[in-house]
């Protein structure tokens, strides 16, 4: 059995397939043009829905299905740009987004207007990351007939800020895509089993007990950061994933978009979608080129002419590297202290729904919060993600770190920093079979169920929540704990519903702790519920249970409510409703 | 009637004249379709020459299809048939200059991204080198009289191109190649 780890990214996806002698990257058949298809070393996570009028089915075909109404991969994301209304993009950070419901048809989102009457097709964030996981497995089947994806050891990696909901919510796209069991592992994990796998032996050189690696992860839309500590266990290294931060939507396009802004004031003339889209891949360009050490003073950008005119309606700009310099080290990566915090704008009243971009595009107050709030400072740091491919950009992160722990902070030298996650997962499907050491490290986050405290009604209070901690953090895969005994009651034929939260600075919380719900670093999921039925019992019928949680072999947490008699047990559902 | 035209029939091949028109009916089976007025034969002909010719079309017509399509792959990226069809000459250097290297970009993503070089003769240009005995005349060729038998000595003038892979898009079926562009309309 082979090994696939799949990279399901905001803005591109990647395949590796391992075996007994390691893995490797492996390219995407896709549509990259009208009827044409060709392999490619990503499939970019866009998915394409066109009308008839729009695209032709027949343009659309694969070697494997046929004319289709819809596309994944770059030539979705290219027309896309055309056809905006059509376009799905970033649908894994709508993964993660409680503020609409994950499994209902809302993309493309169109924001307030979404009542209005539209003529297409609609998925949900679900069923979106479904279909480019039944792109790579399609890919994967039609190249290697033989070794069918859905009998291999496949692994899908998340952001390990993913909670509990959102990693639930990718094991249903996987099974929506045709893979029946898949197991999840965290991408700065993945990045780091790819540097592992890189260095071979040498890694237990370049790290001794007491390090602390920050793995930071900037790919196009999301910035992600976790922290690896190497311990001595028994007088061999031993990893343990001991933080991880939140999902921040910040990353490489919006310095692309910051970077065709200046350039697009600058030519002082109007340009449209398709000049516009080529400038931002300029940019992108210029970006990689001016933030190379011995970058040139200033790069030309040539916008060519719309119309079959080329030259004579082509129009020049240029971006300087001070410019560059100035927008994109100093506007997104400032120097600032250790104790920064990020600046949050307050939502105003009405709000339009979408994603939630970070409001502060200062990286480095990011990292300095996410540090702050673990309190530990990192002695090594591990790059991964598109942005960071920046000389100038990973000079300023490690010379702040510097300042910030008075010390030097080395670099460690990762694998490709674009498919490093994919080849990762690959790798520690490897390490599952007993090659290589393991990262340790369980669940990142605590759990906990609202629990409204008994006590008189006051009018114009509603009773104070507790949250009743019932999966501490650090679980391993596989382990299950349950809750001492205490008075918890489920109605047979009532749905029954708890608040559901989760905490990452918790560490000192253990099965059955009871905290304030509103206390700091408590952050509020999707509520959890069940609807008892049980024909052995009268409806009405208050059954007295006990809680368990167990976190799966694939990664995903489940949670159980025991009948204190033994007779029933059942599984708490995330609700994924939109919640007002 | 019939005598009257074999007599016709008879002095009119004697003297290497055509056949009257009544004679058709005469002819054996399979001649007689070439007596058939015009228009007909035409049709026939061609329908014949379509079955037979089929196979050999069918791969013409890839092969056009596949070059179109190569061309649609250097416009869409490169914008290249755009360059080639706009004069020049209205043009300064400086304005071609800045539109060339956004073709050049276009077209090498192109090349880079679909086949892969390696020069035929490996070797400085401009430096000595000799031809062995067996060359392939296809991938060296030769400038100036050769003298004798191989190998040859001289000098590597350009050391040619061989395309060692060529991984070309796979073409859907039911698409019309024959557009390298299509019109844009915004709406």
């Amino acid at each position: 059995m082979k090994i696939l780890g799949i990279d399901l990214g905001t803005t591109n996806s990647a395949l590796a397939m391992g075996d007994d002698d390691g893995a490797r990257a492996v390219s995407i058949a896709q549509v990259v043009g009208p009827g044409e298809v060709a392999e490619r070393p990503t499939l970019p996570s866009f998915l394409l829905l066109p009308s008839d009028v729009e695209v032709a089915p027949a343009q659309l075909a694969l070697p494997w299905s046929g004319p289709l109404r819809y596309a994944v991969g770059a030539f979705a994301r290219d027309r896309g740009a055309e056809l905006p209304h059509r376009l799905v993009s970033s649908a894994k950070s709508w993964l993660c987004n409680p503020s609409i419901d994950r499994t209902s048809q809302v993309l493309p989102f169109s924001g307030a207007q979404r009542e209005v009457e539209f003529d297409g097709e609609r998925v949900s964030p679900v069923n979106a990351s479904a279909r480019y996981l039944a792109h790579l497995r399609a890919a994967w089947d039609d190249a290697n007939p033989d070794d069918p994806a859905e009998e291999q050891d496949v692994l899908v990696t998340v952001p390990a800020s993913f909670d509990a909901v959102a990693r639930e919510l990718t094991v249903v796209a996987a099974r929506e895509a045709g893979f029946a069991k898949v197991t999840l592992l965290e991408e700065p994990q993945a990045a780091f089993y790819a540097y592992l796998a890189a260095r071979g032996e040498r890694w237990r050189d370049d790290l001794k007990p007491g390090d602390v690696v920050l793995v930071c992860d900037i790919g196009g839309g999301t910035t992600d950061f976790s922290l690896i500590e190497v311990a001595d266990d028994g007088g061999s290294l031993a990893l343990e994933r001991i933080a991880v931060g939140d999902h921040i939507l910040l990353g490489g396009d919006n310095m692309d978009l910051a970077l065709a802004a200046i350039v697009q004031r600058d030519l002082g003339k109007p340009i449209d979608t398709m000049q516009q889209r080529a400038l931002v891949h300029s940019c992108r360009r210029a970006k990689e080129t001016l933030l190379e050490d011995n970058a040139p003073e200033k790069l030309p950008i040539a916008i060519l002419g719309r119309g079959s005119k080329l030259i004579g309606g082509t129009l020049r700009g240029e971006v300087t590297r001070a410019a560059a310099e100035a927008m994109l080290v100093d506007g997104f990566f400032p120097v600032v202290g250790a104790d920064a915090r990020t600046e949050r704008r307050r939502a105003g009243g009405l709000r339009e729904m979408g994603l939630p971009y970070a409001h502060d595009p200062a990286i480095t107050r990011h990292l300095a919060e996410f540090l702050g709030r673990f309190e530990r400072m990192p002695t090594a740091v591990l790059f991964n993600g598109g942005v960071m491919k920046a000389d100038k950009l990973r000079t300023r992160i490690v010379e702040l770190l510097r300042t910030w722990c008075g010390r030097d902070v080395r670099v460690l030298a990762g694998a490709d920093l674009d498919l490093a996650v994919a080849l990762g997962a690959a790798h520690y499907g490897r390490v599952r079979r007993g090659k290589g050491v393991r990262i340790r490290g369980g669940t990142a986050r605590a759990y906990y169920i609202g629990i409204e405290s008994a006590m008189p009604a006051i009018p114009g209070f509603a009773a104070p929540v507790k949250a009743l901690c019932v999966a501490p953090q650090g679980l391993e895969e596989g382990s299950t704990v349950e809750l001492p005994d205490d008075e918890l009651g489920l109605v047979v034929g009532e749905t029954a519903m708890f608040r559901f939260f989760a905490a990452a600075t918790r560490k000192q919380d253990t099965a059955g702790t009871l905290v304030d719900a509103d206390i700091e670093g408590l952050a509020e999921l999707d509520p959890v519920e069940k609807q008892v039925d049980d024909p052995d019992r009268k409806p009405g019928e208050l059954v007295p249970v006990r809680l368990e949680a167990h976190v799966t072999e694939l990664g995903t947490l489940e949670l159980w409510c025991v009948a204190r008699d033994n007779r029933g047990r059942w599984k708490l559902e995330y609700s994924v409703r939109e919640r007002s | 009637m019939a005598i009257g035209l074999a007599f016709s029939c008879f002095f009119r091949l004697l003297v290497g004249k055509k056949l009257p028109k009544e004679a058709a009916a005469y002819l054996p089976d399979e001649v007689k379709v070439k007596a058939l007025p015009e228009k007909v034969i035409v049709e026939k002909i061609v329908e014949k020459e379509k079955k037979i010719e089929a196979p050999r079309q069918n791969a013409a017509a890839l092969h056009k299809d596949g070059a179109l399509a190569f061309l649609a792959l250097l416009q869409r990226e490169g914008r290249l048939v755009d360059f080639l069809r706009e004069s020049l000459d209205d043009h300064q250097d400086a304005d071609i200059g800045v539109a060339a290297r956004d073709v050049h970009r276009g077209c090498k993503k192109v090349l880079d991204q679909h086949l892969s070089f390696e020069p035929v003769m490996p070797g400085e240009e401009d430096t000595k080198v000799s031809v062995p005995k067996g060359f392939d005349p296809a991938e060296v060729r030769l400038i100036g009289e050769a003298k004798g038998e191989p190998p040859y000595r001289g000098t590597l003038r350009h050391h040619g191109w061989r395309v060692v892979d060529a991984k070309l898009p796979t073409l859907a079926e039911g698409v019309d190649r024959s557009v390298i562009a299509p019109a844009e309309v915004e709406v």
